[in-house]
């Protein structure tokens, strides 16, 4: 197998996702006596180039797909798909990271399930954890939350689709006893009627 | 949103958990059976989702560390390892030699203890309780050694963005020798046991098939990769910590047996294998410490400082016993806790495995599958199965029992 660049890797991306290419970068990192460096490439697309750079990439070597990562930047709500190629190639394996930004008043993005089938649970996940609609999942049922969560929030937003703060419970303020070995000072006492 | 088109199930239903069967963790199947066969498999978990992630972005970077190494019992430092990883990648923090060997060491030390401990909780789905008493009297050993050299028998509390906080001396290495040559011991009786043994091979052998296609599609790590042939591991792919020093192979079953099958038996000799592998890396890095400090910034106040002024994002990978574990972080300038932060452990990655290895096998299989990709998830105790007309719950006993009498009419008929 010819292996490319993380440089090569970034400009046949590039082509492959035509207008919908916004930027990339290559970034590495060394560790160890030996300072053996892994690489990696953070690519930023648009929508609907995610397929075409993702058939792409499969060309190159057949991906495992890691994690689908999210951030909330405020407007959008940005998804990281982790992909990596070379993999079984010792020291060789690419960090592939494919960033697409979706508004928050339109928050569709098609599955890769039909490429990679071992997506799906992330896909899953960030349907419930994000509140973005996968298009065309295969299976759109919740995956970690329970069925008597409520709709319409989105615990890994951070607006007003949150955790209410009345969903969550500070452990501190229940008073509850320390533990008994602990050098914490004890719980303040209830006050009397 | 399209939901999943619900078919008319053949004979009935069954849903295991959200007791687990095979470990003491939630996390519920449901199975579409006729007679014995499992012909449909499902599964739903989150019975122990404690939204880590959300209480990390709401925390320093140092207190998500200790979070982060809270969030697996048994993992007790794959999880700082790669958090730490992915922050000192954002702020260029260089990690002194000698504590990415340190980190390598005690990485490879939590390998064999949770290796041995899978081997026990096999053997006792299995009903060879015997051998689950002889795996688990072995891990004492590395329990103890991990207690000598940490201080602590989990989380370890070893790892600090930047580095190690506890040295490993010359006047350690001994007891460490020691270790490893009872190990050497420990692991012919332990292959003999588990390798040699004909109702062993009866019940892991072609059992929970998981072929390489489907392994490659759906994305597993770990020795549940390994052994279906994919080769796959974060410690020779993508060289980290002390890893990128040293020669090691992909451990995958033909090294042994010379074919690779990808059921229940390879899973099996992935993990002895490894448990092998393990004990010879940790006498090569040991050899090979290098001098040096501990810590690249030694003062969390210096470190916090830098790490608020830190912007970016990154990924720290680590290959935990049971696979790769990742964590995407991402940091803002000027704040202390984290932007974004998503762990992926490795059973995430090892769960939709599950649904190929069980479709086409035995109900009395349930526990030695679902236990063959060594599932962290975390508490149970009932299985409840749905006829059209009544309701039956078969406790995690019963379903227990219903494997060990599997392996006692194999051992019946063999003895005719």
């Amino acid at each position: 197998m010819n292996l490319l660049a993380p440089q090569e890797i970034a400009d046949v991306l590039q082509a492959a996702a035509g207008a919908g290419f916004v930027s990339a970068r290559c970034t590495e990192w060394a560790e160890g006596v030996k300072g053996r460096k892994s690489r990696q490439v953070w690519v930023k697309l648009a929508r609907e180039s995610l397929l075409p750079a993702l058939r792409r990439l499969v060309e190159i070597q057949y991906p495992h797909v890691s994690v689908i990562a999210s951030a909330d930047t405020g407007a959008q709500v940005e998804l990281m798909y982790h992909f990596y190629v070379y993999w079984g190639i010792p020291h060789e394996e690419i960090l592939v990271t494919f960033t697409v930004a979706l508004d928050k008043t339109d928050l569709k993005v098609p599955t890769i399930t039909g490429i990679i089938p071992g997506a799906l649970t992330s896909e899953r996940e960030k349907q419930e954890m994000v509140g973005i609609e996968v298009v065309d999942i295969p299976d759109g049922r919740r995956l970690f939350l329970p069925e008597d969560f409520p709709v319409g929030v989105f615990p890994w937003r951070k607006d007003e689709t949150g955790i209410p703060p009345d969903m969550t419970k500070e452990l501190w303020a229940t008073g509850r006893e320390t533990c008994q070995f602990s050098d914490n000072p004890p719980p303040a006492e209830p006050k009397a009627e | 949103m399209k939901t999943i088109e619900v078919k008319k199930p053949s004979g009935y239903a069954t849903q295991i958990g959200p007791a687990h069967p095979a470990l003491k963790e939630p996390v519920m199947f449901s199975l579409d059976i006729e007679g014995e066969r499992i012909k449909k498999a499902d599964f739903v978990p989150g019975m122990a989702h404690r939204g880590v992630e959300w209480m990390g972005m709401r925390r320093n970077c140092i207190q998500t560390m200790y979070l982060a190494e809270r969030i697996c019992g048994i993992c007790g430092i794959t999880h700082s390892i790669s958090f730490s990883r992915a922050v000192e990648q954002i702020a260029q923090i260089q990690v002194p030699n000698r504590a990415h060997y340190i980190r390598s060491i005690v990485g490879e030390l939590e390998r064999i203890h949770s290796h041995l401990l899978w081997a026990g909780v096999a053997a006792h789905e299995l009903g060879f309780d015997s051998a689950f008493y002889l795996a688990w009297r072995v891990r004492e050993n590395v329990m103890d050694l991990l207690e000598y050299l940490t201080g602590n028998r989990v989380h370890y509390a070893m790892i600090q963005i930047g580095g190690v906080r506890r040295d490993i001396v010359p006047d350690q290495f001994p007891r460490i020798e020691e270790s490893m040559k009872f190990f050497e011991d420990a692991y012919a009786k332990l292959a003999a046991v588990f390798l040699d043994d004909t109702t062993v091979q009866m019940r892991c052998r072609d059992c929970g098939v998981l072929t390489y296609d489907e392994a490659r599609e759906l994305c597993p790590v770990g020795p549940t990769a390994r052994a279906s042939g994919i080769k796959k591991d974060v410690r020779i792919d993508h060289s980290y910590a002390a890893y990128g020093d040293i020669e090691i192979q992909y451990q995958t079953p033909d090294l042994l047996t010379g074919e690779v099958r990808g059921d229940v038996y390879d899973r099996i000799i992935t993990r002895l294998l490894e448990v092998k592998q393990s004990i010879g890396i940790v006498r090569q890095l040991l050899a090979m410490l290098p001098d040096g400090p501990l810590l690249a910034i030694p003062k969390p106040a210096v470190l916090l400082a830098k790490l608020k002024g830190a912007a970016g994002e990154a990924v720290g990978r680590h290959e935990a016993p049971r696979g790769e574990v990742m964590h995407y972080v991402r940091l803002e300038a000027g704040k202390d806790e984290p932007a974004a932060w998503k762990v992926k452990a490795s059973s995430y990655s090892n769960y939709m495995a599950w649904i190929p290895m069980m479709e086409g096998e035995q109900i009395a299989d349930i526990p030695i599958i679902a236990a063959s990709i060594d599932p962290c998830i975390s508490c149970t105790d009932r299985v409840a199965l749905v006829r059209p007309d009544s309701r039956q719950i078969l406790t995690k006993e019963d379903l227990h029992r219903l494997s060990v009498e599997k392996t006692r009419r194999i051992q019946a008929a063999l003895a005719k």
